[in-house]
C-alpha cells in the first residue's frame, strides 16, 4: 500500500499515457504553436506602463532650440569625413572641446579571421571619440551614454550632428546628476566593442585597444541614434541586442511616452501599430510584428550599436529615424526634443533600471507579452519530449543487464561521433580556409562557409560508416537507449537555451521537437531522411531568411536568398569570432550532434 | 419719570457691557494653555518626492508667520531639495509653479535631516526620551499647558506611514506615543494633519484625550499630488496642503475662525479624495478652538492697573574665602550609555514556571500508567 499515491491510479495514468502517447504529444505541439501565436492577440497582452517611479511622467518642458545648427555641424562632419577618408578625428576632437567636454579618443585594430563581405573589411583600424560634459554638482559615480556611429559614404551624418547640437545645449545646463558620455564610434560595433572593453578593462574578443584616458562612472543607461536625414517621418526604436538580450521594458516604456508626449510617429520593427486588433489584418499584422523579433532575437546578433551594451548590464536602445513619403515630417529640433526629454529623465534614475521586465515581447510598441505569459509554449513543447521519455520506462537498466559493455559501446560510438563532427564543424571551417582558397577558385569569405556546409553535409554520411567500426552489429534495444540518451539531450539543451534567448529555444523547439519525438528505426526511411533533413537546422535557417525577408515585404528570388544564407552564415561566424555571440558555437558543438544522434537512430541496422 | 428709564436703561447697558467684558474675557482664557510648539515632518526621501518637502516647508512658513518661534518648532526634513544635483535652481524649493515662491532660505532651520528623521527619533522627540546630550534645537520641551501641531507627510497606506523607504510606523504606535505623552503630561491639546495616501487610518488608533485629528484622505483613498512644474520637472504640492495653505493665508493672529472652518478645507470637489477628521477626543467644542490655537503663538496679556509689591531682592551668599577652600565640584561628561546599569544588571524577575525535567517526568509518568492498563498493543495506535 503506497503512502504517498495510490499505486492503482499510478498505474492507469501510466497506462492512458502509454496508450495515447502519440496523440497526446500532437495535441501539445499543436496547443504549444496556438498559445504563441495567440500571443500576437491584443487582449492576450498588457498595455506598456513606467514602472519606475523615479522616471515618473513625461512631466518636463524640452527646450532644445538648435535643430538647424545641428544639421549644419552635421554637414560639416561630413565634409570633413570625406577629406580624411575616414573619421575625421583632429576636427571632432577640436569641436567637441569648443562645446565645453572633456574630449579624449581611443586607438583600436583588429584583423577579422575572414574578410567581411557585407561590410567590405578585413584589416580594421580606426579611432573612437568620446567627449564627457562633467556633472556640475555631482561626484562622477554615474553616467549615461549618447553614441553616434560614424559610418562611410553619407550615412548618419545628421547623428553625429544632433550629438553635437544636444552636446552644446546640454552642456549650459546645471541639473545633470550624471555625466554624459558623447561618443563618436568608427567601424560601428567593432569601434563599440573596443570603447566598451576599455571602459570596463575587459578584453573578452582579442581587439587591440589603447586604454581609455578619461571615464565617467559607471554607465546607467545608453543611446544609440541613427540619422541619416535631414527629415523623419517616423522614428524607430531596437531594442534585440547580442545573444538576444534585451534592455529592460521600462526604456522601451519611456521611449513611447515620450513619442505620445511630443507627437512624433513611433514604431519598432518598422512597422507601424495598428487599432484594427479584431480584424483578420490587424491581427496579422501584429503576428508579423512579433515574428520580426523573435527572428531577430534568435539570430543573436546585436541590430544596432547598443546591442553589445546589454552585455555589461546597461540598459541600451538604437533610436532610427526613418525618412518614408509621409506627409508629417519631423524636423532635428523635435528629434533633439525628444532626446533631452528621455536624458532628463534618466537623470533622475537613482539606481538601475529594474523595475521592469528584462525578458518580452513587443507585439506593438503599446503591447507586450513577458516572460510568465511566453514560456508555457515552450513548455508544452518540452512537454512533448517528456512524455516520450516516460514512454521507456527501465530501460536503461535492463539495457545494461542485459547487453553488457558491447552494448554500453554501441551507444558510446555514436555519441563521441557526433560530438567530433561537431567539433569539426565548429573549428574547421576557419582554419582550413587558406588551403580552400589554394584547391578552389573561390574567396575566403565563400571558403569558409562552404567548408562549412560541407562539414554538415558529410555529417549525413556518418552512419553508414560508424557501424563499420563497431565489432557487431547494433544491438536491437541499442536504438532505444540511444534514443532515451538523445531526448533527454534535447530537452536539457533547448531548456537552457530557451531561458537565455526564447525565440531561439523555440524556433529550434518546433523543428527539432517532431524529430526527436518521431524518429525510430521502423519507420519508412526515405521519406522520413527527407523530413528530418528538411528540419534539420541549416535547412530551418534557409527558411528563417526567407520568411525574415517576407515579413520585411521585401520578398527575394530563390538565388538572392540563397545568397543571403551563405552571407547570414558567415555573419554568424564573424559575430562569433568579433563579439562573443552563442549562436554559432550553440548550433554547432550541441544542436548538431544532437540531431545527428537522431539521424543514427534512423540509420540503425 | 423720563430720568428713571433713563438711568434704567443705563444701569441695564452698563450690566450688559460688563458682562460681554466678562464673557470676552472669559473667552480669553477659554482655551488653557500657555505656549505652542510645533513638529513638522517630511518623510521622504529622493528627488521625485520634491512636493512632500516642499509641503513641510509651506506649512513651517506659515506657522512661523503666525508667531511659533524657530525654538518652539522641530522640523524634521528627509531629504534635501534644495541642494540636490537635480534641482534646476539650486538653493531653491518652490510650492507654486512658475516659481512664484520660494519656501526655502537662509532662515529655515532644520532639526533633524536626512538620515537623522527616523522612526525612533520622531518618538523620541514626542515622548522627550532623548540622550542628555541632544541639544535644545532637537527637542520638544513642552509642558502641560502647551498646544503642540503635529504635521506629518509623505508616502503611507493603510495603517502606516513609511519612513525614508526603509521603515514604517503604525498607527498603533503613534497613538501609544501620545498616550505617553498625556500620561507625562506633556500636552495641553493636540492637533494632528497627516497628508498622505489613507492617512485617515493613521488617527483611528487614538486613544488619549484632547487630540485632534486631520487627514487628507479616507482609508482606500490616495491622496494626490496637485501642480507639476515643467522647468524643475516633478510635481511641487500635495493638494490637501495646497488648499490648506489657502485657508492659513488669510488668518492672521487676531483672527477669529475656528476649526470647524479647517474642517472644511478641500472639499472633494478640490481634492479628489475625501478629507477626514476626528473630534471625538477633543475636550472642547471644535467650534470653540481657535486656529490660532494651534498654528500661531498668540501671547495672552493681562492689563491691570494695580501695583505689585516685588519681594526682597535675593540675597547674596557670603562667601568665605579666608580659611576654607571652596568646595570645588568635579564635572564629567556624561555617558552615553548607562554602561554602569547594563554591567551590574539584576536578573529581571520571570513569572514562575515550573523547571523543565518535572514536566516532562509528568508526562512520561501519564504515559506508563495508561499503557500498564490498557496494554501495549495501543502503542501501534499512537506510532
Amino acid at each position: 500500500m503506497g503512502l504517498l499515491s495510490d499505486p492503482n491510479r499510478r498505474r492507469a495514468l501510466i497506462s492512458l499515457l502509454t496508450r495515447l502517447n502519440a496523440p497526446i504529444c500532437v495535441v501539445c505541439y499543436m496547443a504549444g504553436v496556438a498559445w504563441f501565436m495567440g500571443l500576437a492577440f491584443e487582449p492576450f497582452t498588457l498595455r506598456t506602463y513606467m514602472s519606475e517611479n523615479a522616471m515618473g511622467s513625461t512631466m518636463v518642458e524640452e527646450r532644445f532650440p538648435a535643430g538647424e545648427r545641428a544639421l549644419g555641424t552635421g554637414r560639416e562632419f561630413s565634409a570633413h569625413k570625406k577629406k580624411a577618408g575616414g573619421m575625421p578625428v583632429d576636427w571632432l576632437v577640436k569641436t567637441m572641446q569648443s562645446r565645453g567636454l572633456e574630449v579624449f579618443t581611443q586607438r583600436f585594430s583588429r584583423r577579422l579571421p575572414f574578410p567581411d563581405e557585407d561590410k567590405e573589411r578585413y584589416m580594421v583600424k580606426g579611432t573612437n571619440v568620446y567627449g564627457i560634459l562633467r556633472a556640475p554638482r555631482a561626484p562622477r559615480t554615474e553616467a549615461l551614454v549618447l553614441s553616434a556611429p560614424c559610418s562611410p559614404g553619407d550615412d548618419n551624418n545628421q547623428a553625429v550632428g544632433v550629438l553635437l547640437g544636444l552636446a552644446q545645449y546640454f552642456r549650459n545646463q546645471v541639473f545633470w546628476a550624471k555625466d554624459i558620455i558623447f561618443l563618436v564610434n568608427e567601424h560601428d560595433l567593432i569601434g563599440m566593442q573596443a570603447w566598451l572593453e576599455g571602459y570596463h578593462h575587459t578584453n573578452t574578443t582579442g581587439m587591440d585597444w589603447s586604454p581609455l584616458q578619461g571615464r565617467g562612472g559607471s554607465i546607467q543607461a545608453a543611446l544609440s541614434l541613427e540619422l541619416s536625414s535631414d527629415v523623419v517621418t517616423s522614428l524607430d526604436l531596437v531594442l534585440e541586442g547580442l545573444n538576444g538580450q534585451l534592455p529592460n521594458l521600462d526604456l522601451a516604456n519611456l521611449f513611447y511616452a515620450f513619442c505620445q508626449k511630443i507627437g512624433v510617429l513611433c514604431t519598432t520593427q518598422g512597422k507601424l501599430q495598428r487599432n484594427d486588433w479584431d480584424s483578420v489584418s490587424g491581427y496579422s499584422h501584429a503576428v508579423q510584428t512579433m515574428m520580426l523579433m523573435v527572428m531577430k532575437q534568435a539570430s543573436g546578433r546585436p541590430w544596432g550599436d547598443h546591442g553589445l551594451f546589454l552585455r555589461y548590464h546597461i540598459e541600451a536602445a538604437t533610436i532610427k529615424g526613418i525618412n518614408s513619403f509621409r506627409q508629417y515630417k519631423t524636423d532635428a529640433t523635435t528629434i533633439g526634443r525628444l532626446l533631452e526629454g528621455m536624458y532628463r529623465k534618466l537623470n533622475n534614475l537613482l539606481e538601475r533600471l529594474h523595475q521592469s521586465y528584462f525578458f518580452y515581447l513587443m507585439p506593438s510598441l503599446s503591447h507586450f507579452v513577458s516572460i510568465g505569459y511566453y514560456m508555457p509554449a515552450f513548455g508544452l513543447l518540452a512537454l512533448i519530449l517528456l512524455l516520450r521519455v516516460s514512454f521507456q520506462p527501465r530501460l536503461l537498466t535492463t539495457y545494461l543487464l542485459t547487453d553488457g559493455v558491447p552494448g554500453v559501446l554501441s551507444v558510446l560510438t555514436p555519441l563521441v561521433i557526433s560530438h567530433l563532427t561537431g567539433v569539426a564543424l565548429y573549428t574547421l571551417p576557419i582554419h582550413f580556409q587558406e588551403i580552400a582558397v589554394e584547391h578552389f577558385p573561390v574567396s575566403e569569405t565563400e571558403a569558409v562557409v562552404l567548408t562549412a556546409i560541407a562539414v554538415y553535409t558529410a555529417g549525413l554520411a556518418l552512419p553508414h560508416n560508424t557501424h563499420r567500426l563497431l565489432t557487431g552489429r547494433g544491438t536491437e534495444n541499442g536504438w532505444k537507449v540511444l534514443k532515451l540518451v538523445a531526448v533527454l539531450y534535447l530537452a536539457v539543451l533547448l531548456g537552457c537555451t530557451a531561458l537565455i534567448n526564447f525565440s531561439l529555444g523555440f524556433i529550434l523547439a518546433l523543428t527539432l521537437v517532431p524529430v526527436a519525438a518521431f524518429v525510430t528505426p521502423d519507420v519508412p526511411k526515405a521519406l522520413s531522411a527527407f523530413i528530418m533533413v528538411i528540419l534539420s537546422p541549416a535547412c530551418t535557417l534557409l527558411f528563417s531568411v526567407f520568411l525574415f525577408q517576407e515579413l520585411q515585404e521585401m520578398p527575394v528570388s530563390f538565388l538572392d536568398g540563397w545568397m543571403l544564407y551563405l552571407s547570414v552564415i558567415s555573419q554568424g561566424i564573424l559575430d562569433h569570432a568579433l563579439y562573443g555571440s552563442l549562436v554559432y558555437p550553440l548550433v554547432a558543438l550541441l544542436v548538431y550532434p544532437c540531431w545527428l544522434l537522431f539521424w543514427n537512430i534512423l540509420f540503425w541496422k | 419719570m423720563k430720568i428713571l428709564t433713563l438711568l434704567s436703561l443705563l444701569a441695564t447697558h452698563l450690566s450688559a457691557s460688563s458682562v460681554n467684558i466678562e464673557e470676552n474675557a472669559g473667552q480669553f482664557f477659554s482655551s488653557g494653555h500657555t505656549n505652542n510648539w510645533a513638529v513638522l515632518v517630511c518623510t521622504s526621501r529622493f528627488w521625485f518626492n520634491y512636493r512632500h518637502v516642499a509641503n513641510t516647508l509651506s506649512v513651517y512658513r506659515s506657522v512661523k508667520r503666525l508667531g511659533i518661534p524657530d525654538s518652539h518648532i522641530v522640523l524634521m526634513l528627509a531629504d534635501d531639495m534644495a541642494c540636490n544635483h537635480r534641482n534646476p535652481k539650486p538653493a531653491t524649493v518652490f510650492s507654486h509653479k512658475n516659481m512664484e515662491l520660494n519656501v526655502y532660505g537662509d532662515d529655515v532651520e532644520v532639526d533633524y535631516r536626512g538620515y537623522e528623521v527616523t522612526v525612533e527619533n520622531f518618538l523620541r522627540v514626542l515622548t522627550g526620551r532623548l540622550p542628555p546630550s541632544t541639544p535644545r534645537s532637537k527637542r520638544l520641551l513642552s509642558d502641560d499647558r502647551s498646544n503642540i501641531l503635529i504635521y506629518l507627510t509623505g508616502h503611507g497606506g493603510n495603517g502606516f506611514l513609511k519612513f525614508q523607504d526603509s521603515e514604517e510606523i503604525s498607527n498603533v504606535e503613534l497613538a501609544d506615543a501620545f498616550e505617553q505623552m498625556w500620561q507625562k503630561r506633556r500636552y495641553n491639546e493636540l492637533l494632528f494633519i497627516i497628508d498622505t495616501c489613507q492617512g485617515a487610518s493613521m488617527y483611528e488608533r487614538f486613544y488619549s484625550p484632547n487630540l485632534m485629528a486631520l487627514a487628507s484622505s479616507q482609508v482606500g483613498e490616495d491622496s494626490l499630488s496637485h501642480q507639476p512644474d515643467l522647468a524643475i520637472g516633478v510635481h511641487l504640492m500635495d493638494r490637501y496642503t495646497f488648499y490648506l495653505l489657502e485657508f492659513l493665508e488669510d488668518i492672521h493672529p487676531s483672527s477669529k475662525a475656528n476649526m470647524n472652518d479647517l474642517f472644511k478645507v478641500c472639499p472633494k470637489s478640490q481634492c479628489v479624495s475625501t478629507p477626514g477628521h476626528r473630534t471625538d477626543l477633543f475636550l472642547r467644542d471644535p467650534g470653540s478652538a481657535l486656529i490660532t490655537d494651534f498654528f500661531g503663538s498668540v501671547r495672552k496679556v493681562e492689563i491691570t492697573m494695580e501695583t505689585i509689591n516685588l519681594t526682597e531682592p535675593i540675597q547674596q551668599v557670603e562667601q568665605n574665602f579666608v580659611n576654607e577652600e571652596r568646595q570645588k565640584e568635579t564635572y564629567s561628561y556624561v555617558d552615553q550609555l548607562p554602561v554602569s546599569e547594563i554591567i551590574h544588571q539584576k536578573p529581571k524577575q520571570k513569572d514562575w514556571h515550573p523547571p523543565d525535567g518535572f514536566i516532562l517526568g509528568l508526562w512520561t509518568l501519564i504515559l506508563l500508567v495508561f499503557f500498564k492498563t490498557y496494554g501495549m498493543k495501543h502503542l501501534k495506535h499512537i506510532f
